[in-house]
Formats: C-alpha cells, sequence, structure tokens
C-alpha cells in the first residue's frame, strides 16, 4: 500500500483551503435551500467524520476494518440515550452542541475495549476480527432491546434540548451549521494528528512494523492508540448523526455501514488526506441520488469500486494528484492531445456501458420490457436488436479506441520524449 | 489547490443538477401525487417491486374513471433501500417536491421511523403537511402508544390478526391440543410470541402452548433443527408471523420430515411464499388475511374478479393480493372529494377519520380513535383446487372460515393528539 | 436427550459438510496465494445459479458436473483478468477486490435471475424418503449431500497426497516462491488453483442451493460464515476445514435443538430480564446459535491465530 503523505501534506500546509472550503460550505445551503438538499448536506459532513477517521486505520496505520460501524453506531446510541433523557428531563441538561463529544467518548470508550485485543496483529487477523466483532455487536443490537431499541430503533428530538448559544435546532439549516462546525473541528484534529510523531509512527508501523519496532516504538501501542483515535472520531461522526437525523436503530452498526465506509473512503483515496473527504461526500450524494434515478445503482457502486482497486490503487484523489503534478512537472507536454484522447474515449465506452446496463435492467427487470423506455433522452424498444447493437457497439468503440489506440499512442509519445530527453 | 476546488465543483454541479430536476413545481391542478417508499433495489426489492405495481393498477383503473376531483393520479416511486433513515430522508424529499401523500407497508422498523419524520415535519413544517397511509405494517404500537394523526393503517394490526385467528381457534378446540410458536427474532415475532400466549388464556382455549421458538431474521437456512423441537414437542399446530424465506423454509422443512401438522400464519400467500411452497402446503398452510383471490369467486365479485384479472393480465407472473391497497386508495379518494381539494392534508385526515367504506368485502371503518381500519377477515388455506393459484404456483386458498368485524377488532390505548 | 442428540449430530453433520464443500475452495486459494476471497460464497451462489439453468435443458445430473465446471471457468477469468492485476499492490487491494466483486455478483444474480428465489429443486429419484429417525423422515437428498462430501473430501485427498499436482500444490502452501523456483509456473498454478477452489464452491452451491433457497442473498449470508470455517480450521488447511465445518454445524445445530438458558437450568436467581447481563441471563440458547460463529471466530483470532490445523498464522 504504497502511500503519498508527504506530497499530499506539503500542499494543504498552505492554510487558505482551511478558509475557503468551510466558507463554500456555508454558503452552500443558501444555493441549495431544499429540505432534502440541506439534510443531505448535513450528511456528507457526517460522512466526512466517519470516513476521516476510518482512515486514520487503513491509510494512516494500514488496518483494515470490516467493523468500523461499530464505534460509529456505540456512539450513536449512547448519545442517542443522552438526547432521550434530555427530553424527558423536559430540555434541561448537556447543550445540544456538544452531544457529539459524547459520542466521541462512547466511541473511545469501546474502542479501547475492543482495541485491546484486536490490534495485536495487522492485516487479514485484524481485518477478521473486526469482521466478527461487527457481525458480534450487530447481533446484540436485535438482542438487547432496552439499549439498541430492537430493529425500530430509538428516537429524541434535537429541538427539545438546550442550546450554548440559543439557536434554534428545529430548522435542518442550523443543524447543517452545526455539522459543518463539527466536521471542520474533527477534520482540523485528524489532520494534526498526521503531522505528530504518533501520526508518524502509524506510517511507520503500517510500512514496517519490524522496523518500528527495532526503533523502539511498539507497534501493537502505535496501532492500539491509532485504533483507539480513529473509534473516537466515528463516535463523533456518531453522535453527530444523532442530530441530523434524530433516529438510531440497528442500520448504524450493521455491516453495509462497515462497508460503506470502507468503499467511500477507497473510492476518495486513502494515501490523501482529502480522500476521505471526497469519498465521504460521493459515496453520500451517489447512495441518496443515484438511487432514484437508476435502479442499476448498487452495480454501478460495485463496478466503480473494481475500477479504482484495479486500475487506480489511490482512488479519484490520487488519479487527479498524479496528473496534477505530471501536469507541473511539464509530462504532459506534447501529450496533452494524447492524454485528453485517452479521457474521451473511455467516456464514450463509459457512456456505452451505461446504455447496456440500463438496457438490461429494463429488459430484465420491467414487466412488459418491449414498453418504450428513455434510454440517454431517446425512446427505445429494448426488445430491439437495434439499441442493444448500438450501445455495445459504442462501449466496445470507446474501450477499444482507449486501449489499443489511445494507450499505445500515449506510451510512444512518453517513450519519444524521454529518449529525446536522453539524445 | 485544484483538488479541492475540483471536488467542490463536481459536488455542486452535481447536486444542483438533482435539484434542477426535482423542484419542478406542480401546479394545483396537476396530478395528485403520493410517494411510494418501499425497497426497489437490494434483498426485498420483489417486495417492493410488487406493491408498485399494484399502486400502479390502482392509479391507473381510478384515472380511466376520472381520478380524484378529475385530477389523476401519479405514484412516485422512492427506493428507500429497506432503511428507517433512508425513509425519513425520502420523507423530506417529498415535502421538497410537494407531494401531500406518503405510502409504506414494509417493515414495522421503517413504518415507526415513518411515523416520527411525518410528526415531526407537519409539527415544524406547517404548511407542507403529509399524510402517511400505511397499508402493510402491522406493529401495533403504531395504533397504540405511538399513534399519530397523520398516519392511517389500512391492513389489520397484529394484534387483531391474531384476535381474529384465535377466535378462530376457539371454534376448532377439538382439533388443537398443543401449539408451538415459531416467530422472527424482532418485534414483529415477539409481540405475537408473547400476545398468542396471553390469548390462549384469554379465550379458554382448550390447548397449551408446548414451545415458543424466536429464530433470527432471514438467517435460517435449514429449518431442520427447528422442526425437531417441533416434533418432539407433539404439537398439532404451529404458529409464525414469518414472512418470505423464513416462511417457505420453514413449510418446506416440515412438509420434508413428513410432519402432520396445521400451520396458521399471516403471510401464507405472501410474494415468492405459494411457489416456494407449492402443493406441500395443501391443507396445511393457513393464512389470515383481508382477502384471497377465491373470495371473488365465493361471493361472486364480480366487478373484483375483474379488477384480479386486469391485474394478472398485465403483470403475468404475478397477482392482485393486497386488498387493502384497494380500500386505501377509494378511501383516500373519497375523503379528498368530500374536502374537496388535495391540499388541506388536516382536513382531508379529518374526512379519512371513522369513514366507512363499502368494500367488495363489507363494510370496512376507518377508526376514528386510532385510525385502524376494522374490516372482515378471511381464514383460509393453501389448496390445489382453487380457481385462482396465487404467483403461477399450482397452488391457491380456499377459504376455511368468515371471520366477521366484531371479531377481529380489538381496543386501542390510543390517545392521539390532534392539530 | 438422546432425540435431540442424534439430531443435532445428524444435521449438524449434514450442515457441515455443506460448509464443508464451501470452505474446502476457500483455505486452498487461501493457502496458496494468501487472497482471502470474499466473493467465495458468490461463486457458490453461481454454482446453484448455473445447476438450476443447465438443469432446465440437460436434467439435474448433467447439471451437477456442467455447473461447478462453468463455476471454476469464471474463476480462472476473474483470477487471470482481475486478480492478477491487482496482485501487484499487495494483498489489502487483492481482498478489497473480492470484496467489491461480491457486490457485482449478486447484482448480475438479481438482475439475470430476479430477486425472489428461483424453484430449484432436488430430482423426484432423490425427493423419496430414505429413512425415518425418531419419527422425522430424511430424504435421499440429505443422505446424497453427505456421499458427495465424502467423495469430494476423498478426491481432495487423494489429489493432494497423491498426485504431482498436489505436490505442487502442497509445496506453493508452504513455500511459494521455492515453487516458483523450480522452474512452475507459479501465476499459472495460482488461476487453476483459483478456478479449482471456485469450482468446489460451485459444486457446494449445487447442492446448497437445493438443501437450502436460491436466492441472491445466499452468497451474502454464508459468506461470513465459510471465513468463520477457515480461520478456525486454520487457514490453508484442508483436513482443518473439515473438522471447523464440522464443529460448527453440529454446534449450532445442537444450540438450535436445545430449549436452554442460563436462567432456565440454573434459575433466574432473582435476575431481572433487563440489563446486559439479565438479558443473556435469560437469553434462550436457540437465539444465540446464529452468533456463535462469530463469538468462535474472534475467540479463535485472539487465542490462536492460526486455527486449529493451520501451519502458519493468518
Amino acid at each position: 500500500m504504497a502511500t503519498n503523505t508527504a506530497a499530499g501534506g506539503t500542499n494543504l500546509l498552505k492554510l487558505w483551503p482551511w478558509v475557503v472550503v468551510p466558507l463554500v460550505a456555508i454558503v452552500l445551503p443558501f444555493i441549495f435551500d431544499s429540505g432534502h438538499a440541506i439534510n443531505l448536506l448535513s450528511h456528507m459532513g457526517v460522512a466526512i467524520i466517519f470516513a476521516l477517521s476510518y482512515n486514520m486505520l487503513l491509510g494512516n496505520t494500514g488496518l483494515l476494518s470490516f467493523g468500523h460501524a461499530v464505534y460509529y453506531g456505540l456512539g450513536a446510541f449512547v448519545a442517542m440515550h443522552l438526547l432521550r433523557s434530555i427530553n424527558d428531563a423536559g430540555g434541561e441538561g448537556l447543550p445540544l452542541e456538544l452531544l457529539p463529544v459524547v459520542g466521541a467518548g462512547a466511541g473511545l470508550f469501546f474502542g479501547i475495549i475492543f482495541g485491546t485485543f484486536s490490534v495485536r496483529r495487522a492485516g487479514v487477523v485484524f481485518a477478521m476480527i473486526t469482521l466478527g466483532l461487527g457481525a458480534l455487536v450487530h447481533s446484540s443490537s436485535l438482542m438487547f432491546t432496552d439499549f439498541f431499541g430492537g430493529e425500530a430503533g430509538l428516537f429524541g428530538y434535537r429541538d427539545e434540548a438546550p442550546s450554548l448559544f440559543g439557536v434554534d435546532y428545529a430548522p435542518s439549516r442550523n443543524v447543517y451549521f452545526l455539522v459543518v462546525a463539527w466536521t471542520f473541528i474533527a477534520a482540523i484534529l485528524i489532520y494534526l494528528l498526521r503531522k505528530t510523531p504518533l501520526g508518524w509512527m502509524a506510517n511507520a508501523v503500517r510500512d514496517n512494523p519490524e522496523r518500528a519496532q527495532f526503533v523502539g516504538y511498539n507497534p501493537t501501542i502505535v496501532r492500539f492508540i491509532q485504533f483507539a483515535l480513529s473509534a473516537m472520531f466515528a463516535g463523533l461522526a456518531g453522535g453527530l448523526f444523532v442530530i441530523t437525523d434524530e433516529i438510531v436503530n440497528d442500520e448504524a452498526v450493521n455491516a453495509l455501514t462497515s462497508g460503506a465506509v470502507l468503499l467511500g473512503t477507497y473510492i476518495g483515496g486513502i494515501g490523501y488526506f482529502i480522500g476521505p473527504i471526497v469519498g465521504g461526500t460521493l459515496v453520500t450524494f451517489l447512495e441518496s441520488s443515484l438511487s432514484t434515478y437508476t435502479e442499476a445503482w448498487v452495480l454501478y457502486f460495485g463496478l466503480m469500486f473494481i475500477a479504482i482497486v484495479m486500475f487506480a490503487p489511490m482512488g479519484l484523489v490520487g488519479i487527479v494528484h498524479t496528473q496534477y503534478l505530471s501536469w507541473k512537472a511539464g509530462g504532459w507536454k506534447g501529450n496533452t492531445g494524447a492524454r485528453l484522447y485517452i479521457l474521451l474515449t473511455g467516456l464514450v465506452g463509459i457512456f456505452g456501458l451505461i446504455c447496456v446496463i440500463e438496457l438490461a435492467y429494463h429488459y430484465f427487470r420491467s414487466w412488459d420490457p418491449s414498453a418504450p423506455f428513455a434510454l440517454m433522452g431517446v425512446t427505445v424498444d429494448a426488445t430491439n436488436a437495434l439499441p442493444w447493437l448500438v450501445s455495445f457497439g459504442i462501449a466496445i468503440i470507446g474501450f477499444g479506441l482507449m486501449l489499443f489506440h489511445g494507450n499505445p499512442m500515449l506510451k510512444r509519445k512518453l517513450d519519444a520524449k524521454s529518449d529525446g530527453g536522453k539524445a | 489547490m485544484l483538488r479541492n476546488k475540483k471536488t467542490g465543483l463536481f459536488t455542486g454541479t452535481m447536486i444542483g443538477l438533482s435539484m434542477a430536476i426535482s423542484s419542478i413545481t406542480y401546479a394545483q391542478d396537476g396530478p395528485i401525487r403520493i410517494s411510494y417508499i418501499e425497497p426497489l433495489s437490494g434483498p426485498f426489492a420483489n417486495v417492493g417491486d410488487q406493491g408498485l405495481k399494484h399502486f400502479r393498477f390502482a392509479a391507473e383503473k381510478m384515472n380511466e374513471q376520472g381520478g380524484i376531483l378529475g385530477r389523476d393520479i401519479e405514484i412516485v416511486a422512492m427506493d428507500n433501500k429497506q432503511s428507517p433513515s433512508e425513509s425519513v430522508q425520502l420523507i423530506q424529499r417529498s415535502v421538497d417536491d410537494g407531494i401531500k401523500f406518503v405510502t409504506q407497508g414494509n417493515g414495522s422498523n421503517v413504518a415507526g421511523a415513518m411515523v416520527e419524520a411525518v410528526d415531526r415535519n407537519n409539527r415544524r413544517n406547517e404548511d407542507n403537511k403529509v399524510l402517511y397511509l400505511n397499508y402493510a405494517a402491522v406493529d401495533p404500537a403504531l395504533t397504540n402508544e405511538r399513534c399519530s394523526f397523520y398516519h392511517f393503517r389500512f391492513d389489520a394490526a397484529s394484534d387483531i390478526k391474531l384476535e381474529a385467528l384465535s377466535n378462530y381457534m376457539k371454534t376448532r378446540d377439538d382439533d388443537i391440543d398443543k401449539i408451538f410458536l415459531i416467530n422472527m427474532d424482532y418485534s414483529h415475532g415477539q409481540f405475537i410470541s408473547k400476545r398468542m400466549k396471553e390469548l390462549v388464556d384469554e379465550k379458554g382455549l382448550d390447548a397449551e402452548v408446548v414451545g415458543d421458538v424466536m429464530h433470527p431474521i432471514g438467517q435460517v437456512r435449514d429449518f431442520s433443527p427447528y422442526v425437531s423441537r417441533i416434533q418432539q414437542s407433539g404439537a398439532d399446530t404451529v404458529v409464525s408471523g414469518n414472512w418470505g424465506n423464513d416462511l417457505s423454509l420453514l413449510v418446506r422443512a416440515i412438509d420434508s420430515a413428513g410432519l402432520d401438522v396445521n400451520i396458521y400464519t399471516y403471510y401464507g400467500g405472501g410474494l415468492g411464499t405459494p411457489a416456494a411452497v407449492g402443493p406441500r402446503g395443501e391443507d396445511k398452510l393457513h393464512q389470515i388475511t383481508e382477502w384471497h383471490a377465491d373470495v371473488n369467486v365465493d361471493e361472486g365479485l364480480e366487478d373484483y374478479e375483474k379488477w384480479f384479472q386486469e391485474f394478472k393480465e398485465r403483470y403475468p407472473e404475478i397477482d392482485w393480493y393486497y386488498h387493502r391497497i384497494y380500500n386505501q386508495m377509494h378511501m383516500l379518494k373519497a375523503a379528498i372529494e368530500e374536502v374537496g381539494n388535495a391540499e388541506d392534508i388536516d382536513a382531508i385526515a379529518k374526512a379519512l377519520e371513522g369513514m366507512e367504506f363499502d368494500s367488495p368485502t363489507g363494510t370496512v371503518t376507518m377508526r376514528a380513535q386510532d385510525h385502524q381500519i376494522l374490516q372482515p377477515m378471511y381464514l383460509s388455506v393453501m389448496d390445489t383446487e382453487a380457481k385462482y393459484d396465487a404467483d403461477n404456483s399450482g397452488v391457491g386458498f380456499r377459504t376455511v372460515a368468515n371471520i366477521p368485524v366484531e371479531q377481529a377488532t380489538v381496543d386501542t390505548t390510543c390517545d392521539m393528539r390532534r392539530p | 436427550m438422546l432425540e435431540t442428540i442424534a439430531y443435532s449430530i445428524f444435521n449438524g453433520v449434514l450442515y457441515g459438510t455443506l460448509l464443508f464443500m464451501m470452505s474446502s475452495g476457500l483455505t486452498l486459494i487461501f493457502g496458496m496465494m494468501g487472497v482471502l476471497n470474499f466473493a467465495h460464497a458468490s461463486f457458490y451462489m453461481l454454482g446453484a445459479y448455473f445447476a438450476y439453468t443447465f438443469g432446465l435443458g440437460t436434467g439435474f445430473w448433467v447439471a451437477l458436473f456442467l455447473a461447478p465446471i462453468a463455476v471454476g471457468v469464471m474463476g480462472a477469468l476473474v483470477e487471470r483478468y482481475g486478480l492478477r492485476r491487482v496482485h501487484q499492490y499487495g494483498h489489502v487491494p487483492e481482498l478489497l477486490f473480492t470484496f467489491g466483486l461480491a457486490y457485482v455478483i449478486e447484482e448480475l444474480v438479481a438482475l439475470f435471475w430476479g430477486t425472489v428465489p428461483v424453484a430449484y429443486k432436488a430430482p423426484a429419484a432423490l425427493n423419496t424418503t430414505a429413512f425415518t429417525m425418531f419419527g422425522l423422515d430424511y430424504s435421499w437428498f440429505k443422505v446424497f449431500i453427505l456421499l458427495v462430501a465424502v467423495a469430494m473430501f476423498i478426491g481432495l485427498w487423494v489429489l493432494i497426497k497423491k498426485t504431482r499436482a498436489g505436490l505442487i500444490i502442497q509445496g506453493a502452501l508452504s513455500r511459494p516462491d521455492m515453487v516458483g523456483a523450480l522452474g512452475h509456473n507459479v501465476p499459472m498454478v495460482f488461476t487453476l488453483v483459483f478456478a479449482f477452489g471456485c469450482a468446489l464452491a460451485g459444486l457446494g452451491g449445487v447442492v446448497g442451493g437445493i438443501h437450502f433457497v436460491t436466492d441472491p442473498g445466499m452468497a451474502f449470508m454464508m459468506g461470513p460464515i465459510v471465513f468463520v470455517v477457515v480461520v478456525l480450521g486454520g487457514l490453508g488447511s484442508v483436513p482443518g476445514a473439515l473438522v471447523a465445518s464440522l464443529i460448527i454445524g453440529i454446534l449450532q445445530t445442537f444450540f438450535l435443538s436445545v430449549n436452554f438458558s442460563l436462567a432456565d437450568s440454573i434459575g433466574a436467581l432473582g435476575i431481572e430480564d433487563s440489563g446486559f447481563f439479565g438479558v443473556l441471563w435469560h437469553m434462550e440458547a436457540t437465539r444465540i446459535a446464529p452468533v456463535l460463529p462469530f463469538l468462535l471466530l474472534v475467540l479463535t483470532l485472539i487465542f490462536r491465530p492460526r486455527g486449529l490445523f493451520g501451519k502458519r498464522e493468518a
């Protein structure tokens, strides 16, 4: 797992993104002012914290977890219990703004407990332990109904809790600003943690545990601390989720939630600080929006993930970053056309593939496959051969040109360039 | 910081795009839209898809008759992936889109979250209220301790089904001696297990409960161990609230072990079950429902039989199953027409309260106190000779007993907050 | 009690042999390639669906052979064009690749065969009662499952211990680098082993799909349990997988078959049925059974990460 902390870091040392991004985040709800859009934005914030916390394990420490939702969910449940007790007390008690801290505390608590026996080994053993723990906690969530509220879950009211600043948290926009604030705080903390000796040791333990041990750092302890802190931030995200959704149920601790954060983080790019930010945002957006446009969204999701794992293990951010570095270093000179050509043919291929998948879904899933079907703005009959041939044709031509024309072309140009350089 | 900007730009454009599509506003004379919030992807997609076909068909039939107040009915399908929190989002989306009615039925956990979300929205967002029409979630809490003014249930609640079932079992006191309860381990199954044991005493059934087992939802692939327990207990009757695979597998395991017991279920005729069970369930598998296909034949309901047949022509692979969707859609129509518009949710809810409707199976009443429908029920058993088989499985259902409304009624503890 | 034990053992062995059919391939693949194939249960699912589809045309007996072969070919393609590419990035991306693959296969199966279970049934000849034990009938099909599993175990054992191919596999299990150094085409061996492992899972699917149910959820259901088996048995150990399958099968069935909770047997002792320990105290064994494999998984990994028979640590 090659990582690029140094390169990702130097850029980020510049402070201005830390000002611009929150400003943009604050403006966003005024542009997209429907309730659903604001909720979506809030969820993105929660997903960003959760994904960042996950990357403390996967990206920074090299620990692949299949059960990170455990800490997110337990944090959410504990925060929810507190919110309910505040509701029951008639709105007296801890201010709502600090509820995520309670979630974080719960995450840390369970992180410490489960961490003591999870982190002794990395790799597959760790992955399997987290898988087992995830399944155990999820099953318990349906058994211990006092704490988890059974499959119906627990409800609370965010507007029946005191506020530090006298804000009314009934409107979702006000909640969104709270989410932005917490996301910002969590992002800064996680970023700074990467810059501490602990962060560097985590990288060392990831890359070469023996050597780290030789230098005098116990890998188990480094992993343990990272694990507990990561669980803490996951709990923070869970606590925040309680405020945005006012409901928490077994979903919060299940395997799908654990899987989604893994997918999102990896798609974004585990080697970069902003990878999980991009991934969390994107996955949240796709999950909520893609499904309204197409039945095939799970398939697209899976294919995208596989494509990233196979062709761009550094994630989306990695693609942009490597291209950017190459462009900056003048690597694009004389071959910009070839690069654009590959991009274009690739997009054409993807377009064709999407047409094929949509046709297939219509053909196999619809009660009447011959019903007129709007494909990319064209009404077609899926029982006819023509739309299939055209779609397959576009896909094959697109990918074919990319693989057998574009790629060799770029390679030739690059070779010619390096030869020229030598000469 | 090219990376940050690019992402922001991308996200922004995508969000903008989706907003532009979703914010097309509809005029007052546009269609009356109902959000259908069910799983349309994932393992439960088939269930959601079947319900959607029912609603689309009912809407189409009613639109042929002039719709509601001359406006068409439009069903807006939304995929909740069987997730409560996703469903809450979709209610928000419906509100944003100006949709006033949401309907849902699969999963009492989802229903519980939806009641909360609808209440919350109607409290915080007085100009954009929504009405929640529940066509299948049977958790009694929804019309008892957690009842809401904006929730109407068109299916019989679980306690009502058990009431009807135990009233029937009382008439079979001679045959039923030992009852075995096997249920899915969540509130639905837990309720049946608890309530059935109480009913055996309350109704003075001459029978005892010899076994009470909970199994995890959708995780048991082989029911033989459970069947061996049923066999050891000497039970002659099995009561189960299982649905889907958990029911098909149970019935198949009972049959393949050669066990001779009567099985009383809620969902014996539900999607996929008749096909999975097949003739093995004949004279064994009972269901308690508000209607089944052969009721039309038995009672000479020609119009409704035609409705059933047209549905079959349209969707040959499934059958009209949810009679309550018929009731729900027609009662909603009556309420909206009484009020004169489809926007005043409080008035429409008031009109639905206490409404009596002449359903093909008899008069059904929406009880004002808790918004629970009260309707006659049917106890039927799987039969290969039935005129209409379910989902082309070769087996249909034959009525064993008609259960009148009085025997399918349970008092409620609902203390409703009204606007 | 005797009845309960007899049931548990018979049903447990039956369930265990099915688990073994699925896990033997997984443990072989892991032992050889170090890849924990998350999509293994998906190949099991494909086996069931292929057998169902082929069976419509050729009948069950031909499909019994065709389906595993088809699944093996799929496995080979996945290894050759997917895994091999990812291999260069390390084991974690390999795991993630199979993780994504599991999603995609499930979606595609749901697309082509629908989300409702298909009517995949045993041939009529196997549906007759073979014997009756304590008043419950057991069909020939259940006997058939046992026979297939026994044949598979013997076949595997002969293959690994008595043939040249087995020698190479054995060598590669312990020292993959050495095998390469001896001039064997290691990538080719990898492809074949992966295909073979998938075919074994496919065979498990051919019988498991009948015994259980053939729907797109079957892979997701079985996947984690199969992991438990291979971890408990020791990653890479085929006999370990057999023993672990039987242990899990019998233990789980036993828990399901008994009426037991601490409160019932020891007495409530005034402990309320609430709070963490209270609920545990009153928890029925039946309700614990499904969690049992995961408990075993975590305990094994904590106390004996190489499993019962494993030679190396995972």
